[in-house]
């Protein structure tokens, strides 16, 4: 295999995983936008939606459409529901508070999920082979298999409906107002609960969308599946402008280039100390990040 | 009141010293006529007295049976006892009966040094244990200062029967043995297995970044195919809880070895292979026994020709198949893991041992008989085990054959001896 072709299918790894990375972090994203909060459960979200998956195809021996469909219902039905519960009383709590709520929902969830799956993984690489076996694309002597093809495609698609979502329909609307002054939006009467639990629906189904394309890449489920793939995809967030929705997809596939190219060089032991280090970089330099608004706090 | 406080305290100190007197003399749960997977560990440390007669010889067993390793544990227990429960039904050693004298480590270090002690209490001659390599390590630092026979049936570090493996004239601690093979022998053997059967000339290596037995496969695979002439073209290394592969494999694929070598465990082995066929990779892919089970975690077709080695062959002989039935018997459960016929053959070794001791009429719980063990044991020579025929080297560490298994369409199937 020549340089050239080596380099291009590194490229290829790297936007298979950064587009993963962004889903997530357009999840991470919305919900920072709107109540200013690190839902550090997000991740764990999409665990959920795997198992969701994995029961779903494993042991009920649905169809693998009809699977995806419950995976992302049981994603987006968790993140309404640890929105009331969880963060819901707690709207007028110092944002500290609120954080560590989100972290409290993260170990409940990893942890419960260990309690009732067990901490070893589950494999999925039989019921996932319709969707990772398909036309393939050859560039040179690289090649762009299906499984990257689907993960990058519905990756943009998602990407492009919430972009039109946010910014041309009333509900989208409704959520930048909401992100932009909370007490002004709810005097021009929109409902806060109602909006703010559609963001929180909008991020898990988009969470839900990223358990089923991380399973097409990645067929293994386990409970803290979550938590490494949470923190990155945090950390492409934060670089591409917290709070940004294009941000967010720049964020994750630099992020996923980031690490790929790491690899090719031969520094395979750097990866993650090298994504971590792009997060302190961008804090000490740009700490609104590439493509947020830098704003100044009214004190 | 201070006089009041001060007698009080007098008397409770003379009941406990009381007590102790008393678990001294004392026993040890007898699992003899039991056989089933009772936790026995409060019954002997009450001291409760079912009172050794000259007709028993009681041997320690430490296990974890507890925490988040008592799976190895569990399997280790069982198969020990299924061992000794035979040789107790058949009439015992020389007559006696074993009485098994078994503690709880948890996995812990302090933990086992405080229940060697009580097993010291207890009266027992010899000890087959412990499961986890830390907890081994201190069980061994305490058996080597009074010279008692021990075995582990699963602690894999050097550092087990060498007291500083890095210096190549460290003391051994010649007391203690193992039944497990220990990491870089798999390493050794799987290079010397590309070498010999597939007569590779290139191969690469992909292992876990930070795990001491990954490494430890690795370190040994790479200076053994140095030594034969295999080149190794790449290494590439991961952390742990990564998923994605695919940018070290291409670099991989890129030098299109012959083999590549991946020890690690199963779970991580089914992706690894999966993404390494996905990008290109073509070379058998080889590994050690972290790799039982992988079979679960990924498609037959990506395994197809893969070859690892372990310490056990499900099924490969008579004695094997009679061992897995008596099993089946005795805990209503198929063999969970290794560990089990592992606990089978480090029970054999030891009573194997003290049989010799007793048949020079030897008085137990003496240097001397200590002494009688530790030799038989090191004179060991074709002893034939579950898991392979066991014969010691200088560092007790067994010499014998790894069973070959190769991935043949989706099953792991025993193929040699190697």
């Amino acid at each position: 295999m020549s340089l050239l072709s080596t380099l291009v299918s590194q490229v290829i790894n790297g936007l298979q995983s950064g587009s993963i990375y962004a889903l997530v972090a357009l999840g991470y994203s919305m919900v920072y936008g709107i109540i200013l909060l690190l839902n550090f459960a997000h991740g764990d979200i999409i665990m959920v939606g795997a198992y969701a998956a994995w029961m779903c195809m494993v042991n009920f021996h649905l169809h693998p459409v009809v699977s995806i469909l419950v995976a992302i219902l049981a994603s987006t039905l968790l993140g309404v529901i640890i929105e009331k519960v969880a963060y819901a009383p707690l709207r007028s709590a110092p944002r500290l508070s609120l954080l560590i709520t989100a972290i409290g929902v993260s170990f409940l969830l990893e942890n419960g999920a260990q309690l009732i799956f067990g901490a070893g993984a589950k494999d999925m690489s039989a019921s996932m082979a319709m969707f990772t076996t398909g036309p393939s694309i050859t560039l040179g002597s690289a090649t762009l298999s299906f499984p990257a093809l689907l993960t990058i495609v519905v990756s943009l698609i998602s990407m492009a409906a919430l972009t039109f979502l946010v910014q041309k329909t009333k509900l989208g609307k409704a959520m930048r107002a909401v992100s932009e002054d909370m007490g002004a939006a709810q005097l021009m009467g929109i409902s806060l609960n109602s909006t703010i639990s559609f963001t929180f629906m909008l991020g898990s189904a988009l969470a839900g969308i990223g358990a089923i394309l991380y399973l097409c890449a990645y067929p293994q489920v386990n409970p803290t599946m979550g938590s490494m793939l949470g923190l990155k995809a945090f950390v492409a967030a934060v670089l591409g402008g917290i709070g940004s929705i294009p941000g967010a997809m720049v964020g994750g596939f630099v992020i996923g280039l980031a690490e790929a190219l790491v690899s090719a060089v031969g520094l395979s032991v750097w990866k993650d100390g090298v994504v971590f280090a792009i997060l302190i970089v961008v804090l000490l330099v740009k700490p609104s990040g590439l493509l947020g608004h830098s704003t100044t706090e009214k004190v | 009141m201070k006089k009041i406080l001060a007698l009080t305290l007098a008397a409770m100190m003379s009941l406990s010293l009381a007590a102790c007197g008393g678990s001294t003399g004392g026993s040890s749960a007898a699992a003899a006529d039991e056989g089933t997977a009772s936790a026995t560990s409060e019954a002997a440390a009450g001291g409760e007295g079912t009172a050794a007669s000259g007709g028993s010889i009681k041997v320690g067993l430490m296990v974890t049976t507890t925490g988040e390793n008592a799976m190895y544990g569990n399997a280790v227990k069982n198969g020990a006892r299924l061992y000794i429960d035979q040789v107790n039904a058949a009439g015992g050693v020389n007559g006696k009966q074993i009485e098994v004298v078994e503690y709880d480590d948890k996995g812990d270090a302090t933990e086992a040094v405080t229940n060697f002690n009580r097993m010291l209490d207890d009266g027992i001659t010899a000890v087959i244990g412990a499961v986890l390599t830390g907890p081994t390590i201190a069980l061994a630092d305490e058996t080597y200062n009074i010279n008692m026979p021990q075995i582990s049936a699963s602690a894999t570090a050097a550092g087990v029967t060498v007291i500083d493996p890095t210096d190549p004239e460290s003391e051994i601690r010649t007391n203690v043995f193992r039944a497990c093979f220990i990491d870089p022998f798999q390493g050794e053997k799987m290079a010397e297995y590309a070498s010999e059967r597939l007569s590779a000339t290139t191969a690469a290596v992909i292992f876990e970044n930070g795990n001491d037995y990954s490494v430890g496969l690795k370190d040994a695979f790479v200076a053994k195919c140095e030594e034969l002439g295999i080149q190794v073209v790449a290494t590439e290394a991961y952390s742990t809880g990564d998923v994605d592969f695919r940018a070290q494999l291409t670099n991989i694929a890129g030098q299109n070895p012959d083999v590549v070598f991946s020890p690690n465990y199963y779970e991580d082995d089914g992706m690894i292979i999966t993404q390494a066929r996905e990008v290109g990779v073509t070379g058998t892919f080889l590994g050690g026994d972290g790799w039982g089970s992988v079979k679960n975690y990924a498609s037959a077709e990506d395994l197809e020709g893969s070859v690892y080695c372990s310490g056990y062959a499900p099924g490969s002989s008579d004695a094997v198949k009679q061992f897995e039935s008596d099993y089946q018997a005795a805990y209503g459960e198929d063999i969970p893991n290794m560990f089990a016929p592992l606990g089978y053959d480090a029970a054999m070794l030891m009573l194997n041992a003290i049989q010799a001791a007793e048949e020079q009429g030897l008085e137990a719980c003496t240097d001397e008989y200590y002494q009688a063990v530790i030799d038989a044991m090191a004179a060991t020579n074709g002893l034939e085990g579950i898991t392979g025929s066991y014969q010691f080297d200088e560092q007790n560490n067994p010499i014998k054959s790894a069973a070959i298994m190769r991935l043949e369409g989706g099953d792991e199937v025993f193929t040699e001896l190697f």
